[in-house]
């Protein structure tokens, strides 16, 4: 079992043994990045049909089938035609910017998995500051959909890139918040540390992960909405809202530029989603100890698969937000939400040490006490109600 | 060996970005090459083991401060792109001068500085945790103060961007109410 769980390392191992002795470095780094790109391409592929057929599914039609058995041939078909399509540059546009735009959204999202601990001992490179350069890496993309917004020199595409930055930098706050309960809980900003902290079980039967906590499961909540919006996933898509943007800054791509721009959305969502379960889910940690046989990057792909059908089953179900509603969302429940959190984290690690009979039980009432009113109140009260018509005021 | 080839590519990739951005005729462009700019610094950092440092550059500089300069040169911008090259303004001489002083003010305490004597120093590196640490004990005051500074500037730009909501008696003169055009104004003016 040993053998099975460290498969992926051995084979690195002995891949890299192979080479001759100068280019053993270079071999193992690029066997790692070879990997990450094959799992992660193909994770891509199967999300697209995944999630077709999911939505098809649970809008009562069939979704794609023609394509192969079950349509599962789908994502080759969308590739090709992809790569055949026509490039349409508009003439106006800024030329060198308008190519480099889906370059520079992809390349950096590829980055971010570098840190990303997939199980036992499988992280590309573990960084002291791990998942600080896990946000550094994402706070690029911003440029990127400006870069493309701008270059192409068209209304939509600029009113769409500007809405996709105001929501980008509204949703990095709550999503650092949010995972900053977690590096206090581990005392470390480095990924591997992180999970290896969430390892054990509370009582001998509760994993010790994150989640399972007060504050990591207000904590947990904060980080999916705000990694939906990051990732510009339904309900948080209007950067690309086809009906009122016309796709917003992909307005003017077509083809092979189009489809980066896709693969590097559907990556960073990965991305974020394997932070989550990194930092909240536990990990590579298996849930019980009797179930600890099977390999630890089963147990992330499993966390990983099922946070992935969440974000689809989102889409299914969620109407889209407007702009006002998105933004006041961020900054007026989120934000405070995961400053209180920060709050009730704090006095969680504080009480770790009581000994008296029902401590946990005290401890849990002492954190529910100061999330759940804060909760309630952020909801219902001080966003004013149920969200009111927008005046608008250079419109009317 | 590899260590100065590897600080030679990124600062000539520093200082092209920054020629860049100074010397182009698109301001948009001279933004995002300043950016590309702070990138380079980043790597630098990095080079030198910084890592927190290099990774707080990249988040604050490229995330936050690139986006700042490129919203304020779109709201501010008027289409006076005109081709050709850029005549150095009159004044170019006292922003020589000041880019020389900020230069001295750097070098100096740098080259005076007694840790220079000991030849090239060892691996310097600042884990994040002893910075966490120092920032809580010794700095802590400082710290404090950035705060206060940063929340003061917040409000600032909270209250300077504040809507004043029209009063009950101004609404009638204020915005206009919704489809009702006014007599002899058609409501499409095409």
């Amino acid at each position: 079992m040993k053998t099975l769980d460290q498969i992926f390392v051995l084979t690195q191992h002995w891949l890299t043994g192979l080479a001759p002795a100068a280019l053993q470095p270079l071999v193992s780094m690029l066997l790692i990045i070879a990997a990450l790109m094959a799992v992660f391409g193909t994770c891509f592929a199967l999300t697209t049909i995944l999630e077709r057929k999911t939505l098809g599914r649970m809008q009562n039609r069939y979704g794609p089938n023609r394509v192969g058995p079950f349509g599962l041939l789908q994502p080759a078909a969308d590739g090709i035609k992809m790569l055949t399509k026509e490039d349409i540059v508009p003439e106006a546009a800024d030329k060198a910017l308008h190519f480099l735009a889906p370059l520079a959204l992809t390349a950096p999202v590829w980055l971010a998995f570098a840190v990303l601990p997939f199980g036992r001992n499988m992280s590309a490179i573990e960084l002291d500051a791990g998942i600080l350069f896990f946000f550094a890496i994402g706070s690029a993309s911003e440029l990127a959909v400006f870069m493309a917004g701008w270059s192409s020199q068209n209304k939509y595409s600029l009113l769409g890139a500007m809405r996709a930055i105001a929501q980008m930098i509204s949703y990095e706050v709550p999503l650092v918040l949010a995972s900053v309960p977690v590096l206090m809980a581990a005392g470390s900003l480095s990924l591997p540390e992180i999970v290896r902290a969430q390892s054990g079980y509370a009582l001998g039967w509760i994993p010790r992960w994150n989640v399972l906590t007060p504050w990591g499961a207000a904590g947990f909540g904060v980080f999916l909405v705000a990694a939906a919006a990051e990732s510009n996933r339904c309900p948080f898509d209007l950067p690309e809202g086809e009906s009122e943007l016309i796709a917003g800054f992909l307005t003017e791509y077509s083809g092979f530029k189009y489809a980066l721009f896709f693969l590097g959305e559907y990556l960073g969502l990965f991305a974020v989603t394997g932070l989550g379960v990194t930092l909240f889910l536990g990990g590579w940690h298996a849930p019980a100890s009797w179930l600890e046989w099977l390999p630890s990057w089963g147990w992330f792909g499993a966390k990983f698969s099922a946070l992935i059908f969440l974000f689809i089953w989102m889409r299914a179900t969620l109407p889209r937000l407007r702009l006002d509603q998105l933004l006041n969302f961020a900054w007026k429940f989120l934000v405070p939400l995961a400053l209180i959190d920060l709050v009730a984290a704090a006095a969680w690690l504080k009480s770790g040490g009581w000994q008296f009979a029902w401590a946990l039980e005290t401890r849990w009432l002492l954190c529910a006490t100061l999330l759940a009113p804060a909760y309630v109140c952020l909801g219902r009260h001080w966003r004013g109600g149920t969200p009111k018509p927008r005046r608008y005021h250079y419109a009317q | 060996m590899r260590n100065e080839i590897a600080f030679y590519l990124v600062a000539a990739f520093t200082v092209a970005f920054a020629i860049a951005a100074m010397t182009l005729r698109d301001l948009v462009h001279c933004a995002l090459c300043a950016a590309g700019a702070f990138a380079g610094l980043a790597m630098l950092y990095l080079q030198l083991d910084a890592e927190f440092v290099g990774f707080a550059q990249l988040l604050v500089y490229v995330g936050a401060i690139a986006v700042l300069i490129l919203f304020a040169v779109l709201l501010t911008r008027g289409d006076e792109v005109r081709p050709g090259r850029a005549a150095p303004a009159r004044s170019w001489w006292m922003g020589a001068g000041a880019a020389a002083l900020v230069l001295a003010a750097i070098a100096a305490p740098i080259l005076l500085s007694p840790s220079l004597e000991g030849g090239a120093p060892g691996a310097a590196s600042a884990p994040v945790r002893r910075i966490g640490e120092e920032l809580m004990t010794r700095y802590v005051l400082p710290l404090e103060l950035v705060g206060v500074l940063l929340t003061g500037a917040l409000l600032g730009a909270v209250v300077i961007a504040m809507r004043e909501e029209p009063r009950t008696e101004d609404k009638a003169g204020g915005i206009p109410p919704r489809f009702t055009p006014t007599p002899g104004n058609p409501a499409n003016p095409r």
